[in-house]
Protein backbone atom coordinates (compact mmCIF):
# COMPACT_ATOMS: atom_id res chain seq x y z
CA UNK A 1 0.00 0.00 0.00
CA UNK A 2 1.28 3.50 -0.84
CA UNK A 3 1.68 6.17 1.82
CA UNK A 4 -1.18 8.30 0.43
CA UNK A 5 -4.15 6.50 2.11
CA UNK A 6 -2.14 6.44 5.34
CA UNK A 7 -1.40 10.17 5.20
CA UNK A 8 -4.99 11.04 4.22
CA UNK A 9 -6.58 8.94 6.97
CA UNK A 10 -4.26 10.33 9.63
CA UNK A 11 -4.79 13.86 8.26
CA UNK A 12 -8.61 13.73 8.51
CA UNK A 13 -8.58 12.02 11.93
CA UNK A 14 -6.07 14.51 13.31
CA UNK A 15 -7.87 17.51 11.79
CA UNK A 16 -11.04 16.52 13.68
CA UNK A 17 -9.15 16.27 16.98
CA UNK A 18 -7.23 19.49 16.31
CA UNK A 19 -10.50 21.38 15.70
CA UNK A 20 -11.79 20.24 19.11
CA UNK A 21 -8.52 21.21 20.81
CA UNK A 22 -8.61 24.60 19.06
CA UNK A 23 -12.08 25.32 20.49
CA UNK A 24 -10.77 24.78 24.03
CA UNK A 25 -7.57 26.77 23.45
CA UNK A 26 -9.53 29.70 21.97
CA UNK A 27 -11.98 29.67 24.88
CA UNK A 28 -9.07 29.77 27.36
CA UNK A 29 -7.02 32.35 25.44
CA UNK A 30 -9.76 34.81 24.47
CA UNK A 31 -11.57 34.83 27.82
CA UNK A 32 -8.63 34.35 30.21
CA UNK A 33 -5.01 34.96 29.26
CA UNK A 34 -3.02 33.95 26.19
CA UNK A 35 0.35 33.57 27.96
CA UNK A 36 -0.89 30.87 30.38
CA UNK A 37 -2.93 29.26 27.60
CA UNK A 38 0.17 28.92 25.40
CA UNK A 39 2.15 27.57 28.37
CA UNK A 40 -0.50 24.88 28.89
CA UNK A 41 -0.53 24.06 25.18
CA UNK A 42 3.27 23.84 25.02
CA UNK A 43 3.40 21.57 28.10
CA UNK A 44 0.80 19.22 26.55
CA UNK A 45 2.65 19.15 23.21
CA UNK A 46 5.87 18.24 25.03
CA UNK A 47 4.13 15.32 26.78
CA UNK A 48 2.63 14.14 23.48
CA UNK A 49 5.99 14.39 21.67
CA UNK A 50 7.58 12.31 24.44
CA UNK A 51 4.84 9.66 24.10
CA UNK A 52 5.41 9.42 20.33
CA UNK A 53 9.20 9.35 20.75
CA UNK A 54 9.04 6.54 23.33
CA UNK A 55 6.08 4.44 22.16
CA UNK A 56 6.54 4.80 18.38
CA UNK A 57 9.92 3.05 18.06
CA UNK A 58 9.19 0.66 20.99
CA UNK A 59 6.08 -0.79 19.37
CA UNK A 60 7.98 -1.48 16.13
CA UNK A 61 10.17 -3.93 18.09
CA UNK A 62 7.16 -6.30 18.26
CA UNK A 63 6.91 -8.96 15.53
CA UNK A 64 4.60 -7.73 12.74
CA UNK A 65 2.01 -10.51 13.33
CA UNK A 66 1.64 -9.72 17.04
CA UNK A 67 1.63 -5.98 16.33
CA UNK A 68 -1.13 -6.34 13.75
CA UNK A 69 -3.25 -8.58 15.99
CA UNK A 70 -3.05 -6.33 19.05
CA UNK A 71 -3.13 -2.98 17.28
CA UNK A 72 -5.75 -4.22 14.80
CA UNK A 73 -8.02 -5.33 17.65
CA UNK A 74 -7.65 -2.04 19.50
CA UNK A 75 -8.08 -0.03 16.30
CA UNK A 76 -11.22 -1.97 15.29
CA UNK A 77 -12.75 -1.47 18.75
CA UNK A 78 -11.77 2.20 18.74
CA UNK A 79 -13.09 2.65 15.17
CA UNK A 80 -16.41 0.95 15.93
CA UNK A 81 -16.80 3.31 18.87
CA UNK A 82 -16.37 6.31 16.53
CA UNK A 83 -18.66 4.74 13.94
CA UNK A 84 -21.37 3.96 16.51
CA UNK A 85 -21.43 7.55 17.68
CA UNK A 86 -21.31 8.89 14.10
CA UNK A 87 -24.23 6.66 13.03
CA UNK A 88 -26.28 7.68 16.08
CA UNK A 89 -25.64 11.34 15.25
CA UNK A 90 -26.34 10.96 11.51
CA UNK A 91 -29.62 9.16 12.20
CA UNK A 92 -30.81 11.81 14.66
CA UNK A 93 -30.56 9.61 17.75
CA UNK A 94 -27.78 11.68 19.33
CA UNK A 95 -27.19 15.42 19.18
CA UNK A 96 -24.65 16.50 16.57
CA UNK A 97 -21.31 17.73 17.84
CA UNK A 98 -21.43 21.52 17.61
CA UNK A 99 -18.18 23.47 18.04
CA UNK A 100 -20.03 26.78 18.47
CA UNK A 101 -22.03 25.55 21.49
CA UNK A 102 -19.00 23.67 22.88
CA UNK A 103 -17.10 26.97 22.68
CA UNK A 104 -19.86 28.88 24.49
CA UNK A 105 -19.90 26.26 27.29
CA UNK A 106 -16.11 26.56 27.73
CA UNK A 107 -16.28 30.37 27.68
CA UNK A 108 -19.00 30.44 30.35
CA UNK A 109 -16.97 28.13 32.59
CA UNK A 110 -13.76 30.10 31.97
CA UNK A 111 -15.43 33.42 32.84
CA UNK A 112 -16.80 32.04 36.10
CA UNK A 113 -13.51 30.58 37.37
CA UNK A 114 -11.30 32.71 39.69
CA UNK A 115 -7.77 33.78 38.68
CA UNK A 116 -4.95 32.22 40.69
CA UNK A 117 -1.19 31.95 40.08
CA UNK A 118 0.66 28.68 40.67
CA UNK A 119 4.04 27.13 39.78
CA UNK A 120 5.15 30.22 37.83
CA UNK A 121 1.93 30.28 35.78
CA UNK A 122 -0.05 33.51 36.21
CA UNK A 123 -3.48 32.00 35.34
CA UNK A 124 -3.66 28.39 36.49
CA UNK A 125 -7.19 27.86 35.13
CA UNK A 126 -6.21 28.91 31.58
CA UNK A 127 -3.09 26.72 31.82
CA UNK A 128 -4.92 23.58 32.97
CA UNK A 129 -7.85 24.08 30.58
CA UNK A 130 -5.49 24.40 27.62
CA UNK A 131 -3.19 21.58 28.86
CA UNK A 132 -6.04 19.10 29.38
CA UNK A 133 -7.76 19.99 26.11
CA UNK A 134 -4.64 19.63 23.98
CA UNK A 135 -3.45 16.51 25.85
CA UNK A 136 -6.76 14.62 25.65
CA UNK A 137 -7.44 15.43 22.00
CA UNK A 138 -3.74 14.94 21.23
CA UNK A 139 -3.71 11.46 22.77
CA UNK A 140 -6.18 10.34 20.11
CA UNK A 141 -3.91 11.84 17.45
CA UNK A 142 -0.91 10.04 18.95
CA UNK A 143 -2.84 6.77 19.10
CA UNK A 144 -3.83 7.00 15.43
CA UNK A 145 -0.35 8.10 14.32
CA UNK A 146 1.40 5.27 16.16
CA UNK A 147 -1.04 2.50 15.19
CA UNK A 148 -1.25 3.46 11.53
CA UNK A 149 2.42 4.41 11.23
CA UNK A 150 3.80 1.32 12.94
CA UNK A 151 1.47 -1.10 11.16
CA UNK A 152 2.51 0.27 7.78
CA UNK A 153 6.12 0.50 8.96
CA UNK A 154 5.96 4.17 7.94
CA UNK A 155 5.75 6.26 11.11
CA UNK A 156 7.22 9.24 9.23
CA UNK A 157 4.29 9.42 6.77
CA UNK A 158 1.78 9.22 9.64
CA UNK A 159 3.59 12.01 11.51
CA UNK A 160 3.56 14.14 8.32
CA UNK A 161 -0.23 13.63 7.93
CA UNK A 162 -0.82 14.61 11.57
CA UNK A 163 1.53 17.61 11.44
CA UNK A 164 -0.13 19.01 8.28
CA UNK A 165 -3.57 18.66 9.93
CA UNK A 166 -2.51 20.35 13.18
CA UNK A 167 -0.72 23.21 11.38
CA UNK A 168 -3.66 23.73 8.95
CA UNK A 169 -6.18 23.90 11.80
CA UNK A 170 -3.93 26.14 13.94
CA UNK A 171 -3.29 28.60 11.08
CA UNK A 172 -7.00 28.73 10.21
CA UNK A 173 -7.90 29.20 13.87
CA UNK A 174 -5.40 32.06 14.27
CA UNK A 175 -6.77 33.72 11.10
CA UNK A 176 -10.44 33.31 12.07
CA UNK A 177 -10.02 33.71 15.86
CA UNK A 178 -13.21 31.66 16.34
CA UNK A 179 -14.10 27.97 16.63
CA UNK A 180 -14.23 26.26 13.24
CA UNK A 181 -17.96 25.58 13.42
CA UNK A 182 -18.44 25.46 9.66
CA UNK A 183 -16.10 22.51 9.13
CA UNK A 184 -18.23 19.38 8.43
CA UNK A 185 -16.90 17.75 11.60
CA UNK A 186 -19.63 15.12 11.95
CA UNK A 187 -19.15 13.93 8.37
CA UNK A 188 -15.38 13.82 8.92
CA UNK A 189 -15.86 11.73 12.06
CA UNK A 190 -18.06 9.34 10.11
CA UNK A 191 -15.33 8.96 7.49
CA UNK A 192 -12.66 8.44 10.14
CA UNK A 193 -14.80 5.80 11.87
CA UNK A 194 -15.08 3.93 8.57
CA UNK A 195 -11.31 4.06 7.98
CA UNK A 196 -10.36 3.05 11.54
CA UNK A 197 -12.82 0.14 11.50
CA UNK A 198 -11.68 -1.04 8.06
CA UNK A 199 -7.95 -0.89 8.82
CA UNK A 200 -8.44 -2.36 12.30
CA UNK A 201 -10.49 -5.26 10.93
CA UNK A 202 -7.97 -5.87 8.15
CA UNK A 203 -4.87 -5.80 10.36
CA UNK A 204 -6.51 -7.66 13.24
CA UNK A 205 -7.58 -10.56 11.01
CA UNK A 206 -4.17 -10.58 9.33
CA UNK A 207 -2.54 -10.76 12.75
CA UNK A 208 -4.80 -13.71 13.60
CA UNK A 209 -3.32 -15.57 10.63
CA UNK A 210 -5.78 -14.76 7.84
CA UNK A 211 -4.68 -14.24 4.27
CA UNK A 212 -6.99 -11.73 2.66
CA UNK A 213 -8.08 -12.44 -0.92
CA UNK A 214 -5.98 -10.11 -3.07
CA UNK A 215 -3.67 -9.12 -0.19
CA UNK A 216 -3.58 -5.37 0.58
CA UNK A 217 -6.00 -4.77 -2.32
CA UNK A 218 -8.74 -6.27 -0.13
CA UNK A 219 -8.79 -2.91 1.67
CA UNK A 220 -10.11 -1.34 -1.54
CA UNK A 221 -13.19 -3.53 -1.12
CA UNK A 222 -13.37 -3.52 2.68
CA UNK A 223 -13.49 0.29 3.05
CA UNK A 224 -16.47 0.77 0.66
CA UNK A 225 -18.26 -2.23 2.22
CA UNK A 226 -17.90 -0.74 5.72
CA UNK A 227 -19.12 2.61 4.34
CA UNK A 228 -22.17 1.06 2.64
CA UNK A 229 -23.11 -1.01 5.71
CA UNK A 230 -22.73 2.05 7.96
CA UNK A 231 -24.91 4.18 5.67
CA UNK A 232 -27.42 1.31 5.63
CA UNK A 233 -27.50 1.41 9.44
CA UNK A 234 -28.15 5.17 9.33
CA UNK A 235 -31.10 4.60 6.96
CA UNK A 236 -32.38 1.74 9.14
CA UNK A 237 -32.24 3.85 12.32
CA UNK A 238 -33.88 6.83 10.60
CA UNK A 239 -36.75 4.63 9.45
CA UNK A 240 -36.94 2.99 12.88
CA UNK A 241 -37.07 6.42 14.50
CA UNK A 242 -39.68 7.76 12.09
CA UNK A 243 -41.83 4.62 12.25
CA UNK A 244 -41.78 4.46 16.04
CA UNK A 245 -41.13 0.70 16.07
CA UNK A 246 -40.32 -0.68 19.52
CA UNK A 247 -39.21 2.02 21.94
CA UNK A 248 -36.78 4.24 20.00
CA UNK A 249 -35.39 7.35 21.66
CA UNK A 250 -37.89 10.14 20.90
CA UNK A 251 -35.48 13.01 21.31
CA UNK A 252 -31.77 13.04 20.42
CA UNK A 253 -29.68 12.00 23.41
CA UNK A 254 -27.24 14.79 24.36
CA UNK A 255 -23.56 14.19 23.67
CA UNK A 256 -22.01 11.83 26.20
CA UNK A 257 -18.80 13.87 26.23
CA UNK A 258 -16.66 10.76 26.02
CA UNK A 259 -13.12 10.71 24.73
CA UNK A 260 -14.23 10.14 21.16
CA UNK A 261 -16.01 13.51 21.25
CA UNK B 1 -2.47 7.07 44.69
CA UNK B 2 -5.34 4.55 44.38
CA UNK B 3 -7.64 7.32 43.22
CA UNK B 4 -5.15 8.39 40.56
CA UNK B 5 -4.82 4.79 39.33
CA UNK B 6 -8.61 4.43 39.23
CA UNK B 7 -8.92 7.66 37.23
CA UNK B 8 -6.21 6.50 34.83
CA UNK B 9 -7.94 3.15 34.38
CA UNK B 10 -11.30 4.85 33.82
CA UNK B 11 -9.72 7.16 31.25
CA UNK B 12 -8.17 4.31 29.24
CA UNK B 13 -11.38 2.27 29.47
CA UNK B 14 -13.37 5.20 28.12
CA UNK B 15 -10.66 5.91 25.53
CA UNK B 16 -10.53 2.42 23.98
CA UNK B 17 -13.70 0.57 25.01
CA UNK B 18 -16.08 3.52 25.12
CA UNK B 19 -19.84 3.37 25.57
CA UNK B 20 -20.44 -0.34 24.88
CA UNK B 21 -18.02 -3.00 26.16
CA UNK B 22 -19.93 -5.73 24.27
CA UNK B 23 -18.53 -4.46 20.97
CA UNK B 24 -14.99 -4.90 22.28
CA UNK B 25 -15.81 -8.37 23.63
CA UNK B 26 -17.26 -9.49 20.28
CA UNK B 27 -14.22 -8.24 18.34
CA UNK B 28 -11.79 -9.99 20.69
CA UNK B 29 -13.83 -13.22 20.52
CA UNK B 30 -14.01 -13.00 16.71
CA UNK B 31 -10.24 -12.57 16.44
CA UNK B 32 -9.67 -15.53 18.76
CA UNK B 33 -12.06 -17.69 16.75
CA UNK B 34 -10.41 -16.56 13.50
CA UNK B 35 -7.01 -17.61 14.82
CA UNK B 36 -8.43 -21.00 15.86
CA UNK B 37 -10.16 -21.61 12.53
CA UNK B 38 -7.08 -20.54 10.57
CA UNK B 39 -4.33 -22.31 12.51
CA UNK B 40 -6.13 -25.35 13.96
CA UNK B 41 -9.02 -26.17 11.62
CA UNK B 42 -7.25 -24.75 8.53
CA UNK B 43 -10.47 -23.04 7.42
CA UNK B 44 -10.46 -19.81 5.40
CA UNK B 45 -11.86 -17.28 7.87
CA UNK B 46 -11.06 -13.80 6.52
CA UNK B 47 -14.80 -13.00 6.49
CA UNK B 48 -15.36 -13.64 10.20
CA UNK B 49 -14.01 -10.41 11.73
CA UNK B 50 -15.88 -8.05 9.34
CA UNK B 51 -19.13 -10.01 9.85
CA UNK B 52 -18.62 -9.89 13.63
CA UNK B 53 -17.90 -6.15 13.46
CA UNK B 54 -21.10 -5.45 11.50
CA UNK B 55 -23.15 -7.64 13.84
CA UNK B 56 -21.65 -6.03 16.96
CA UNK B 57 -22.32 -2.57 15.58
CA UNK B 58 -25.93 -3.42 14.67
CA UNK B 59 -26.57 -4.91 18.12
CA UNK B 60 -25.00 -1.95 19.89
CA UNK B 61 -27.00 0.55 17.79
CA UNK B 62 -30.19 -1.36 18.43
CA UNK B 63 -29.54 -1.33 22.18
CA UNK B 64 -28.72 2.39 22.14
CA UNK B 65 -31.88 3.36 20.25
CA UNK B 66 -34.21 0.99 22.08
CA UNK B 67 -33.53 2.53 25.48
CA UNK B 68 -36.37 4.63 26.80
CA UNK B 69 -35.55 8.32 26.54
Amino acid sequence: MTALPLVLTVFVACAVEAIEALTIVLAAGLTRQWRSTFQGMAAALLVLAAVVAVLGPTITLLPLGVLRLVVGAVLAIFGLQWLRKAILRASGNQALHDEASAYLREVAAAQAAPVSARCGVSDWYAFTLSFKGVLLEGLEVVFIVITFGDNQRDLGAAVVGAAIAVVAVAVTGIAVRAPLARVPENAMKFAVGIMLTSFGTFWGAEGAGVRWPGGDAALLVLVPVVAVVSLGYVAWLRRYRAGGAGQPARTPVPESGGVTG
Amino acid sequence: MLRALKSLGAFWYDFVIGDDWRVAAIIVAALGLTALLTHVARITAWWLVPVAAFAALAWSLHRATSRKS
